[in-house]
């Protein structure tokens, strides 16, 4: 048994990581998403390169046991969105 | 919060399957002070993105030849001072709810965060938690 979410994207409630065309990547659970905006809640953003770690290495990390997240909520704008995959599945 | 109301079926479906509910944070020091064997502890939550399966493929794995001596489960969002306490238990953990950890000895030997619930089916929750069970509590 579960709670039921109505009308929203087919991600609300799955954790995603959010990769843009400037140094941010962003891992929280997904609100909501159209093609305007992500809406992420308990958010973690890292930049390319902070505390030695790249994009990719910094999502390796997080796809092992999460993320310590700095924003509650947070939302990216589409048009800086570059892909939005899964945690699990990276 | 969610109405006690709601929340007592998602209580019930871990406690019908044998977990023992610590729904405070002596509860919770009670049961982490018993180290010796395996122990599997769930942090129950609402949301059915990924609760919704989690409790049943936690309850698939408890079907598997080899499984934790123990059971135990706080709730979150509900039971906050017992969540606390519990994820004080491994403060190198990321918090996240629903998830799973198993200990040997009161050590941390497997955890099974949110993400790798969310929109698995049962089978794979399941497989995911008794994969650890043969790993650790043979």
């Amino acid at each position: 048994m579960g709670t039921f979410h109505q009308n929203k994207s087919e991600l609300h409630g799955i954790t995603v990581v959010v990769d843009t065309d400037g140094p941010e990547i962003f891992v929280g659970r997904c609100d909501d998403m159209d093609e305007e905006r992500v809406i992420l809640l308990d958010v973690d953003v890292h930049r390319d390169g902070e505390g030695g770690k790249s994009k990719a290495e910094y999502v390796q990390k997080a796809a092992q046991l999460g993320i310590w997240k700095k924003h509650d909520h947070l939302v990216v704008d589409r048009a800086r969105v570059t892909s939005v995959r899964r945690l699990a599945e990276v | 919060m969610y109405s006690p109301l709601l929340v007592k079926p998602m209580r019930e479906e871990l406690v019908v399957a044998g977990f023992e509910e610590l729904t405070s944070s002596e509860d919770v020091d009670r049961w982490m002070d018993q180290k010796e064997g395996t122990a599997l502890l769930v942090i129950n939550s609402v949301c059915g993105c990924a609760a919704g399966m989690a409790r049943p493929g936690v309850r698939l794995a408890l079907e598997h030849a080899v499984k934790p001596d123990r059971l135990g489960t706080v709730f979150a969002g509900q039971d906050a001072a017992a969540t606390a306490k519990a994820r004080g238990a491994f403060p190198e953990v990321p918090p996240s709810s629903p998830s799973m950890a198993l200990f040997k000895d009161g050590e941390l030997v497997h955890f099974v965060p949110r993400h790798r619930i969310e929109s698995q089916d049962l089978e794979a929750v399941a497989r995911d938690l008794t994969d650890a069970f043969d790993q650790h509590c043979a």
